[in-house]
């Protein structure tokens, strides 16, 4: 399998909350840090990617936000617009306005126009060799599918015209695992495993991409080896704490609730890992990433993730 | 029409007037018993699913009168609590038996249903098409298939349209509902507005004129020889087709998607915002909770989900933490002696050093998190009459039990 930072075209998805942007940005960041020339681009249009950047808001235009990093929002109307211009050579700027209303209006029955319009543009960044490496932070799971299998979703329905013979290139480079992969970002807990799991097999059985590798983001550290547990353990019983509350001078007592509750999260969390690594095939890596004990998001966290992430690489 | 709950509502409609803001005092015990719909809503992944079956278990346990629960993707384990295992979109009871095995004694019924999109699509066609000819040729439309089973947005309608549905039948006294995860939390409240705009727009018109006369018509003319170019005009032809069947549901649609809309702002239907502490997916909730205030739809609650126990934000106890991580190696060395006493192997001081240092900072790192969410809690803009929080279990929630721990939280 192609190393990861060695890709072309990266899709980050995951279920909604497990921190798919974090990882879409740190993985960018990495990237550039390790001298590629990277495109991070933002489909959901949340706005939330440059802030994990503390960059002004982005729009469809690319912008050089850190050295060999640019950032994009996908506006699959400005996407139309490039595109016909590209293609067509219509005398766009008077025209776009009622045509992408159009567009819109069959997008909104015909399955797959609008996605074709975002993966089209990415596609291209590719096809041009544009960037060594292509983040994109993708729609949550319950929509990648969709995304990913548009071009071939078109492909089926439109027997004919320009967007068929366009759909042709677009399949060979979603298809090619050395250029295109797919990452699942997920946390250890019940639906977000469920969810992976059943995101790598809709994967497999309705697109061409491939499953390069799971995230698993917010992993809690393991407080005590095992005979470690036993000493926390006897601690935790009258005598020793009053001996340790004496000692300190206060009640140590929510101290080492914190520790049980930490103990416990990381236990009813693990149950979830071992069906994670049970569900996903095995020759997918699993790469973990800890949890961030931080005061609030910005481009320190995003580094910090990144280190993590270069880290579970062998960097 | 129900009645079995008539007499607490009298009661309870004492509060103070549904759109105004309150201080976050009220409860969910009374803001249920007020309303007939609780629409649950928020942001991806901080637990909606759970809260909404924890309040609609709650109303049954201690309210009465029968509550169904209209769920859209629950875990296997909680549909499994639920009785929804392999039963989709039909409603169905959950056992009293379920209850009872449970420790419980619910005073009314709790009825669950899970939303099945493309099975509520068929059905909302089949209502709606005008003869049998058309709504199988529909349903036969490959278009039709791709828009009932992926289109994002048609989840969104379906669910409230499937509300509506069941409110109408009046067999419920509540219904809770969860709402589908969407790219945009406003998406759902816009669904039936853009649905009708979709059946009115004159651009559907002019995909369904027939093929020849488009092309002779100067208005129209453009358009269609650059949709050619690009669609292909195949392509094109099946999609105006679809859109001919479709036009003959037109009045049935609209017609419909405004009672849905209506029923959205009606009073006996209130808002639940569920969301966690953290910034991202608060600032969504936040966002989310204003636009339902300048739509004058009720915003009855706001629930913060796992949040990290208070005790965890005490100055004391951050002190202890701080001297048992500075002064590990002299702790250790005074408890030794009484731990080995308890077991000789409880008393080595290096590993006595460790954990105190582990538990130190352990305590110290959550702190952090804890405080943090405090002060994200004490800065929200906007709230609704109530403004309940969950602490994070260090379980997780996979049966009756557990859904009246979590109810337990949000309740009084």
């Amino acid at each position: 399998m192609t190393a990861l930072l060695d890709l072309e075209l990266v899709f980050v998805t995951g279920k909604g909350g497990v921190g798919k942007t974090t990882v879409a940005s740190a993985m960018a960041l990495l990237a550039s840090q390790r001298g590629k020339r990277v495109l991070v681009c933002e489909v959901d249009a949340k706005g939330d990617v440059s802030g994990f950047y503390e960059a002004p808001p982005t729009g469809f235009a690319e912008k050089e936000i850190l050295p060999g990093l640019f950032a994009m929002t996908m506006d699959t109307e400005a996407s139309l617009r490039e595109y016909l211009k590209l293609h067509l050579r219509i005398p766009v700027v008077g025209r776009i306005g009622p045509l992408a209303k159009a567009f819109d209006f069959v997008a909104t029955a015909a399955p797959g126009v609008r996605e074709i319009l975002t993966v089209g543009k990415l596609c291209f960044e590719v096809r041009e060799r544009n960037y060594d490496l292509v983040v994109v932070d993708a729609p949550a799971s319950g929509h990648i599918i969709g995304q990913l299998a548009a071009p071939q979703a078109i492909n089926d329905l439109v027997k004919v015209g320009l967007i068929r013979s366009q759909t042709d290139w677009m399949l060979d480079i979603l298809s090619d695992a050395s250029k295109t992969g797919l990452i699942a970002v997920c946390t250890p807990e019940e639906m977000p495993v469920n969810e992976t799991i059943e995101l790598a097999v809709r994967v497999k059985q309705e697109t061409t991409v491939q499953l390069s590798a799971v995230v698993v983001n917010r992993v809690l550290p393991e407080l005590f080896g095992r005979h470690e547990e036993v000493v926390f353990d006897a601690l935790t019983t009258a005598g020793p704490t009053e001996d340790l509350a004496e000692l300190v001078g206060g009640d140590p007592a929510p101290v080492l609730q914190a520790a049980r509750l930490a103990v416990t999260m990381r236990r009813t969390r693990s149950t979830h890992l071992e069906r994670l690594r049970e569900g996903i095939d095995p020759t997918v890596p699993l790469l973990y990433l800890p949890y961030l004990f931080t005061r609030s998001h910005g481009l320190r966290t995003t580094r910090q993730v990144a280190a993590s992430l270069g880290e579970e690489l062998g960097y | 029409m129900a009645t079995g709950r008539s007499t607490q509502r009298a009661g309870s409609r004492m509060g103070p007037p549904a759109d105004s803001p309150g201080d976050g005092s009220g409860s969910l015990d009374g803001l249920l018993a007020a309303k007939e719909i609780v629409i649950a809503c928020g942001p991806g992944g901080v637990g909606k699913t759970t809260t909404a079956a924890a309040a609609g278990v709650m109303a049954a346990l201690r309210q009465g009168g029968k509550v169904l629960v209209l769920t859209v993707d629950p875990a296997k384990r909680l549909a499994n609590a639920l009785g929804l295992e392999g039963i989709g979109n039909t409603e169905s009871r959950v056992p009293d038996e379920a209850f009872r095995s449970a420790g419980l004694k619910p005073r009314g019924e709790l009825w669950a249903a899970m939303l099945d999109t493309k099975e509520s699509w068929d059905a909302l066609i089949r209502r709606h098409a005008p003869d049998l000819q058309t709504r199988d040729a529909i349903l036969a439309n490959p278009l039709y298939k791709n828009i009932s089973g992926r289109f994002v947005q048609s989840h969104d309608y379906i669910a409230m349209e499937r509300l509506y549905e069941i409110h109408s039948d009046g067999k419920y006294d509540l219904i809770v509902v969860d709402t589908p995860p969407t790219r945009n939390a406003l998406d759902f409240l816009d669904a039936p507005q853009r649905l009708a705009d979709f059946f009115s727009s004159r651009l559907l018109r002019w995909l369904i004129v027939p093929y020849r006369s488009r092309l002779v018509n100067v208005a129209t003319r453009p358009f269609y020889q650059v949709a050619d170019r690009i669609l292909g005009t195949q392509f094109l032809a099946d999609i105006s087709e679809f859109f001919v069947l479709f036009q003959s549901m037109h009045d049935g649609f609209v017609e419909r998607a405004g009672a849905v809309q209506r029923l959205l702002s009606d009073r006996r239907t209130t808002f639940m915002v569920v969301s966690t502490l953290e910034g991202v997916p608060l600032r969504e909730a936040e966002f989310f909770a204003q636009e339902l205030t300048s739509r004058h739809l009720h915003l009855g609650a706001i629930v913060l989900n796992k949040v990290l126990p208070a005790y965890l934000q005490g100055s004391a106890a951050a002190t202890v933490a701080q001297a048992m991580k500075d002064r590990a190696e002299e702790l250790a060395n005074s408890l030794a002696p009484t731990l080995g006493s308890v077991d000789t192997t409880l008393g080595d001081v290096a590993q006595i050093r460790r954990v105190l240092t582990e538990v130190a900072e352990s305590f110290l790192n959550f702190r952090v998190v804890a405080l943090r969410e405090a002060e994200e809690k004490s800065q929200l803009g906007t709230v609704p009459e109530v403004l309940a929080t969950v602490p994070f279990f260090d379980t997780d929630i996979y049966d009756l039990a557990g859904l009246v721990r979590l109810g337990e939280q949000i309740w009084d």
